[in-house]
């Protein structure tokens, strides 16, 4: 197994308030691929912080993160979000879908972005997403159309457009009932098992947690057990 | 069909809000559309005046007078020195260009050029009660058509007249009408010299110059002379040049081969083309300001999709998107809006001149000049102008919000959309 990402003393410290504030804590942390992980932990205790910087949406003040044996710190903005187009899928608390863009245009906006594929095979990609993760109909609704449970489905299936290293999600359930987040839990289990991909949750549901390979627990921004 | 990804959602979000992009594309169209008419009629009447001036005034006049006093002898005796000189009076001389007819053959010479030697002098004309003071001029008629379009601009009778009645005069047809005069009738002309001529009316002209039309009339140059009791005197030389471009040239190499005061036609008009300058400059700064108001309605959009939007920007990118990218989707949308209010501009500025054009306006009495409609200089210059200025007005409104969206941090706003 191959390391996805490799977190060396990383701290994060927020400066520009009256009193600094730290984040986190000196975290080493190393997740491999294929990889289920769930980050646990209470409120403030920099769970979101951690996600942030994992995704490369955020800079540590100290330490390195290194994704697949490129060392991201302090790496130029253009070279982070190439990364973040190739390699990294995104799912939030709130879908994030673009409103005036059906189902299908939307998982297509990444591929447009890295402009792999022609036109007709990202159509082809992104309906094969869809039926994926059972959306095969709601591919030309716009996302004000669709349920919670199918907007966050679509929005998984956005994130796993260009095919990344890993997928990232911050409280993915946090807006759904306990059957549509037992559906996003679901999901996840099978990209793991069937696709190899690796995923990084954060939630605050401990049945959910469960679930995964792995818990990293973060309280007052540091790890617990890892 | 692929568009290019920053397009498609500028598209997208234009679509979105159809209500507002049509008021912004409104809003540049209208900067446009008058733009264009208003250039059109002001540049229409501009070249219609000097178009009028051409035909009808001398291309280069020669008066009798000095740009600049003479110099006294004792001043020329002792350069660079100071001189007092007291009691200088002007030498008493009759005025009048000296050796004026030499002088006009001479110039006659010339390729290109047709001269008329001519006496002008003020004079009343006196019929049925009514004086009206003119300006008469004394022509040579066979030089004098030479060198204006007096020809054409006769209404009633004809200039040959003059030739074989020597009491002839040719009036203006504003004058006609307000001495009542028709052709035939006899007008006793008095000058201030005292001397008193009884003429036949043998001509009316109508140039469409007001000044002219109502202040001008014509006689034989033996009769003006006469009457100023100036003999062989003449105290203009008009001229006309085959190119007209070629006035100031030739005005300025006669006046300093002769010393008289020579003046092309732009020179003659130098107070008018300064209020056309002045004009224009007015009616940039409005035209300016309504692109102006357009631009803030622009800005003000932008920044309002942006508010809206910001979910959409931490979302793009996060997923990748450079500012670059953020960027182009708003400044497109500024250009898209510039080039649809250009063309709808357009279109709005040529039914405008169809409009003015189609309105007859009647300024044929006492004003500066006789005009039937609006006269509209249509070029493509102004809608190339105004598409342009339109465009990069709408870009720019549109960047300054969108560099703001480009360094929105996606952190931020996800954390507060949870």
């Amino acid at each position: 197994m191959t390391t996805v990402l490799d977190l060396k003393h990383v701290s994060r410290v927020l400066t520009n308030e009256a009193v600094p504030v730290t984040l986190l804590h000196d975290i080493n942390l190393t997740i491999d691929h294929g990889e289920f992980v769930a980050i646990v932990g209470p409120s403030g205790s920099g769970k979101s912080s951690l996600m942030y910087l994992l995704g490369l949406l955020d800079q540590p003040s100290a330490g390195d993160i290194i994704l697949h044996g490129v060392n991201t710190t302090n790496a130029p903005e253009s070279v982070l979000e190439r990364l973040r187009l190739e390699k990294i899928g995104f799912v939030f608390q709130y879908h994030f879908l673009l409103p005036e863009f059906s189902a299908l245009d939307n998982i297509m906006l990444p591929m447009r972005k890295l402009r792999a594929l022609s036109h007709s095979q990202m159509r082809q990609r992104a309906e094969e997403l869809l039926c994926y993760f059972g959306l095969k109909k709601a591919g030309h609704r716009l996302p004000g159309q669709l349920s919670g449970g199918e907007r966050q489905r679509v929005a998984i299936a956005r994130a796993m457009a260009n095919d990344p290293l890993f997928l990232m999600a911050d409280e993915p359930s946090g807006n759904l009932d306990t059957k549509n987040a037992d559906l996003v839990f679901s999901l996840f289990e099978r990209l793991a098992k069937e696709q190899n991909k690796t995923v990084i949750t954060i939630t605050h549901d401990p049945a959910l947690a469960a679930r995964a390979h792995r818990q990293i627990n973060l309280v007052d921004g540091q790890l617990v057990t890892a | 069909m692929s568009l290019p990804l920053p397009l498609s959602l500028a598209i997208a979000y234009l679509v979105g809000r159809r209500r507002q992009t049509i008021i912004s594309i409104a809003g540049v169209a209208m900067g446009v559309g008058f733009f264009i008419a208003v250039s059109a009629m002001m540049q229409g009447f501009h070249q219609y005046f000097i178009d009028k001036i051409i035909h009808v005034a001398p291309h280069v006049v020669m008066k009798d007078e000095f740009r600049t006093a003479r110099i006294q002898p004792v001043t020329m005796q002792h350069p660079n020195s100071v001189v007092m000189l007291s009691g200088v009076k002007p030498r008493d001389e009759r005025r009048g260009i000296r050796g004026g007819e030499r002088i006009a053959q001479e110039i006659a010479q010339i390729d290109g050029v047709s001269v008329s030697p001519i006496l002008s002098g003020q004079v009343f004309l006196r019929y049925g009660g009514k004086d009206v003071a003119v300006n008469l001029l004394g022509i040579d008629p066979v030089k004098e058509a030479a060198a204006s379009n007096i020809q054409q601009d006769m209404i009633g009778g004809a200039l040959s007249n003059l030739n074989t009645n020597s009491t002839g005069i040719i009036i203006g047809a504003g004058l006609a009408r307000n001495l009542g005069a028709q052709l035939g009738a006899k007008l006793t002309v008095v000058s201030p010299q005292g001397v008193t001529l009884i003429m036949k009316v043998e001509g009316i002209t109508r140039t469409g110059i007001t000044e002219l039309d109502y202040g001008q009339a014509y006689a034989l140059l033996e009769k003006s002379q006469i009457l100023q009791k100036r003999d062989q005197r003449i105290n203009l030389i008009k001229m006309r040049l085959a190119d007209v471009n070629r006035a100031t040239i030739l005005a300025s190499a006669l006046e300093a081969r002769y010393g008289w005061r020579t003046e092309g036609w732009q020179e003659t008009n130098q107070n008018i083309f300064g209020l056309f300058r002045l004009q224009e400059i007015i009616m940039q700064t409005v035209v300016g300001a309504i692109l102006i108001v357009a631009g803030f309605g622009i800005f003000n959009i932008i920044t309002t999709v942006i508010h809206e939007k910001e979910r959409d920007i931490a979302i793009l990118k996060s997923i990748g998107l450079s500012r670059r990218d953020i960027e182009a989707i708003f400044v497109l949308q500024g250009v898209m809006v510039g080039i649809a209010g250009a063309l709808l501009g357009w279109a709005l500025g040529w039914g405008l001149m169809q409009l003015l054009e189609s309105f007859p306006i009647n300024m044929t009495d006492e004003s500066f000049m006789e005009i039937e409609h609006m006269m509209l200089y249509r070029t493509p210059r102004h809608y190339i102008d105004s598409g342009v200025l339109a465009v990069l007005a709408a870009s720019i409104s549109a960047y300054l919000p969108a560099r703001r969206a480009a360094q929105l941090r996606p952190v931020d706003i996800i954390r507060s959309a949870a």
